[in-house]
């Protein structure tokens, strides 16, 4: 079976003007969801209580709300999740109360209302270790990306490797902006999913960049655009299949691995799909337009008949 | 072309049978067991230990499965959980407090795997239930601390030799002494800078107000604040091992924070009770000259004398005792409870270790006839628990403190002390809590995703690329059988974020196979030979390969270094992911397909879709 049988070059960079306006577009409302409305953080980074607690029949929400009502917890959220019988309940951080005596009191007055309750799942969560988190976050991202386009710089050129890591941030500023929209909790392993995003959406540009670099080599009459364009379209097949089943097992997560994956395979599947949006149509222009030649690809290629030879072998 | 030299096929081979027998144990599941770990560190697993918990099982008729040692303990399997409450009860009453005993759940894996040190992975505690927690040792505290043990040692010191002064305090963390001449201040800094080489000294004032203020160095205070975490540390583990958890886990993070783990614990609040308890002890003198009914009534309404403190007996009588700690809980090397023989009552009998002794000696032999306050600080408020009068010098290090409601407060008491003290509070900062229910559902889930996902990868796989898709299919297997060994061998933890990394592993690393399996298609298209479209497919792939894998690298990298928890959970398999996927599609396909296509003399096609 082939499905992409493509005869003739697709003139992608021609669309260059509209697709990275279009980013540029979805860009900017990313940026103003996270403005607006802001990132919903899980406890991980505020701070704060979540409870998971399994009733033997359905739980009746009213009245664990009254229970918590009854102990004196007032800003409680308490809601049903997965089924009928499981609850969610979540409460900030308590200046009088300590995590470890909070915990304590919610658990004891549960079992104190309905002997069946069943504690699942406890996480408490300190203040100071969310803004921690923050710090962290912003550095591992910070390091990513400086990694990232120092070896692309070596590998490759500097222009790819800011047009690399412009439309990978491009993808993770849309995902966020997505999390921001719907309100999704962000929590650590959303974060987990962000960077890992990074990192393969990445492995995207660096297809088509290599393919660019190749046609360089042999393509010695053509202009950028035709080398870029032809790029594209011979790598079109495998960006399209590779994503498909990457997505295929994010799917698999997103059906089978619950409540706590359900997040991260979310962030997964909008990084995967805007990971192929970019790499070719915001990543590839871009790179176009800082001014990719093939004198400054290969311009020393006398200097290294070693690749010279591996692009003219059989 | 398409051929590969015989030791390429023979080094494939070997890391597919290792790779297979380290997987292999995670197949054979668990049974109950029972683990008898050493309560002190003065005592050694050894064969003693393991005759000791034969006789008993066999005197007592317990059946059981398996008998074996290791580093942490002595560890019996039994076919069920009814012979293996059985057996815990029994060697609990027969081992005594010298041990813990701890149900556990053992690996079943077979001797000859345990004898190459194959074992199942090991699960976090959100696969396998437990408690965590991350505790924040309060550094100021034990810096504060450290300052007013000085001010104790400093007034010994002068004392002996005879130095006037006529005030000393703690300020912050800095000790002023206060003097009438300069002269003496001056005599007062070089005895103590000779003494006490790690504080700065300073001399300030003019007439006869002359302040020598001594603090602590930028080194002292990190040795101090390295030393605190240590004790406390230590005394977390001595805690849960009276807790009888199997394989806690209790460890540094950071500068100042300590991970607890207790997998398969289930009673919180016990646990938290035990870890937050910040009691220590501290015993000091009480100030006789001041204990008339006039001062302690005055003190009571809020006059309390210099240098003194005020504090109430378990009868709620008040009294006055001296600020400066004649020793603390860190001398204590073992508590236990007993009966006074004379009349009967609880006690706790106290053994000091030697410069703890030392002190005892001198202290009870200068204030014979005085009132010695034994102090216990919990949580912020402290109590009198005895005040004694020292009928004669005490020397050897036994102490034996009176004062006992009950023959329960002495064991608590005595557990108390022995766990040891914390040398700065404590503080839960974040607490996980993962029920066992929950553990299995997540292991659950993780299986499934990985498995389903593999599926349809496979069949889709094999669909589109035909043979060749079923080469990136094995290959892909082999990935995550070796992803699995090499997770088993290093001991990782798997959490639930790891096992979404080995999904996702898989779901990436297909990535290098289809690449090569449309290089090929395309080679062929461009009219080359299929052996030659073989050759330069994988041979063109790998360069895009390697760059995109290094990049992935780069993040799992990341993601490594400044993750915590579930973060580093998911780094730890990403990267080995990316190693082991680098291995598999690009050796193992190109090995099968070399098998398949590389020994024919003429292939009129290639089944490639």
């Amino acid at each position: 079976m082939e499905l992409f049988r493509i005869k003739k070059d697709i003139p992608f960079m021609s669309y260059g003007r509209l697709t990275t306006s279009i980013s540029l577009i979805t860009f900017v409302l990313a940026i103003l969801f996270l403005l607006h409305r802001g990132l919903n953080y899980g406890v991980d980074f505020t701070g704060g209580t979540v409870m998971e607690v399994h009733y033997p029949a359905a739980a009746n929400i009213e009245q664990i709300r009254q229970v918590m009502d009854g102990v004196g917890l007032k800003d409680v959220t308490v809601q049903n999740f997965g089924s009928s019988q499981d609850v969610l309940i979540r409460l900030p951080v308590k200046k009088e109360l300590s995590i470890a005596q909070l915990s304590e009191k919610i658990s004891s007055a549960l079992k104190a209302a309905d002997a069946g309750a069943e504690i699942r799942r406890v996480e408490s969560v300190g203040s100071q270790v969310g803004e921690e988190l923050y710090e962290n976050g912003a550095l591992a991202l910070l390091l990513v990306c400086a990694g990232i386009m120092g070896y692309l710089a070596l590998r490759f050129e500097w222009r790819f490797a800011v047009a690399a890591i412009i439309a990978n941030m491009h993808d993770v500023i849309i995902i966020l902006g997505f999390f921001a929209f719907f309100q999704w909790e962000f929590n650590l392993t959303v974060l987990a999913a962000i960077l890992a995003v990074l990192g393969y959406s990445v492995n995207e540009s660096v297809v088509v960049f290599d393919r660019v670099r190749e046609n360089f080599k042999k393509m010695r009459k053509a202009s950028a655009v035709h080398v870029i364009d032809n790029a594209i379209t011979r790598t079109m097949s495998r960006t399209i299949i590779t994503h498909m089943m990457t997505q295929t097992m994010v799917c698999s997560m997103l059906f089978f691995g619950g409540e706590t994956l359900h997040n991260f395979s979310l962030a997964l599947t909008i990084g995967i799909l805007f990971g192929i949006y970019s790499s070719v149509l915001v990543a590839c222009p871009i790179a176009m337009w800082l001014g990719v030649s093939r004198a400054n690809l290969i311009g020393d290629s006398e200097k290294k008949p070693k690749e010279d030879e591996a692009a003219v072998a059989p | 072309m398409n051929r590969y030299p015989i030791w390429k096929f023979v080094l494939i081979g070997t890391v597919f049978i290792i790779g297979l027998l380290y997987t292999i144990p995670n197949f054979f599941g668990e049974s109950p067991a029972v683990q008898i770990s050493p309560a002190k560190t003065s005592l050694k697993v050894d064969e003693g230990l393991l005759q000791k918990v034969e006789s008993t099982l066999q005197l007592a008729n317990i059946p059981f499965d398996g008998l074996f040692m290791d580093a942490s303990g002595v560890k019996v399997r039994f076919a069920n959980t009814d012979t293996q409450l059985l057996a815990k009860d029994k060697l609990v009453s027969n081992l005594g407090k010298d041990y813990t005993v701890a149900l556990n759940l053992v690996p079943q894996t077979p001797n000859w795997l345990q004898s190459i040190g194959a074992k199942p992975m090991y699960l976090g505690l959100d696969l396998r239930g437990g408690v965590h927690f991350l505790l924040q040792v309060d550094m100021k505290a034990a810096l504060d601390k450290a300052a007013e043990s000085t001010v104790g040692d400093f007034r010994m010191s002068l004392r002996k030799e005879k130095i006037n002064y006529y005030g000393i305090e703690r300020q912050g963390q800095v000790v002023v002494i206060k003097f009438e001449s300069e002269a003496e201040a001056t005599k007062a800094r070089n005895l103590l800078a000779k003494d006490f080489s790690d504080l700065t000294y300073k001399i300030a004032g003019s007439d006869k107000d002359f302040n020598l203020t001594a603090s602590m160095s930028v080194m002292a205070q990190k040795r101090i604040q390295e030393f605190a975490l240590k004790q406390n540390l230590q005394t977390l583990h001595n805690r849960i091992n009276e807790l009888g958890v199997a394989e806690p886990i209790v460890q540094q993070q950071g500068l100042d924070r300590i991970v607890v783990q207790l997998p398969g614990v289930q009673d919180t609040a016990k646990a938290k009770e035990i870890l937050g308890r910040t009691a220590t002890l501290e015993i000091r003198m009480v100030d006789e000259e001041k204990s008339d009914m006039a001062t302690l009534q005055k003190a009571q309404a809020g006059q309390v004398p210099f240098g003194d403190e005020l504090f109430s007996d378990r009868e709620g009588r008040p009294v006055l005792v001296k600020k400066s700690v004649v020793l603390t809980g860190d001398r204590i090397t073992d508590a236990g409870p007993g009966v006074n023989g004379q009349n009967g009552s609880s006690v706790v009998n106290v053994t000091l270790d030697g410069r703890g002794a030392g002190i005892f000696k001198n202290v009870t032999r200068e204030n014979v006839g005085k009132r010695m306050a034994i102090l216990l600080i919990e949580k912020g408020s402290t109590e009198v628990v005895t005040a004694p009068v020292i009928n004669e010098e005490i020397g050897g290090g036994r102490v034996q403190i009176s004062g006992m409601a009950n023959a329960q407060e002495a064991t608590d008491i005595s557990l108390l002390l022995r766990a040891g003290a914390l040398a700065a509070p404590m503080e839960i900062i974040e607490e996980r809590t993962v029920g066992p229910s929950m553990g299995e559902e997540n292991i659950k889930r993780g299986v499934h995703s990985t498995l389903w996902g593999f599926a349809a990868i496979a069949v889709m796989m094999i669909v589109y690329y035909m043979v060749f898709g079923g080469v990136s299919v094995m290959a892909l297997g082999v990935n995550l059988l070796l992803l699995v060994a090499i997770l088993s061998m290093l001991q990782a933890t798997l959490t639930l974020p790891g096992l979404a990394a080995i999904a996702l592993a898989l779901g990436m690393a297909i990535d290098a196979n289809v690449l090569i399996n449309e290089r090929i298609r395309e080679e062929l298209r461009n009219g080359n030979t299929p052996q030659a479209s073989i050759h330069a497919g994988y041979d063109r792939a790998f360069d895009t390969i390697l760059d995109s894998n290094v990049t992935t690298l780069i993040a799992g990298l990341a993601l490594f270094m400044f993750g915590t928890g579930p973060i580093k959970g998911f780094a730890v398999v990403h990267v080995l992911g990316i190693m082991t996927s680098m291995f598999s599609a690009v050796l193992v396909s190109r090995a099968l397909v070399n098998l398949l296509y590389g020994y024919r003399r003429k292939i009129e096609h290639l089944r490639i879709g």
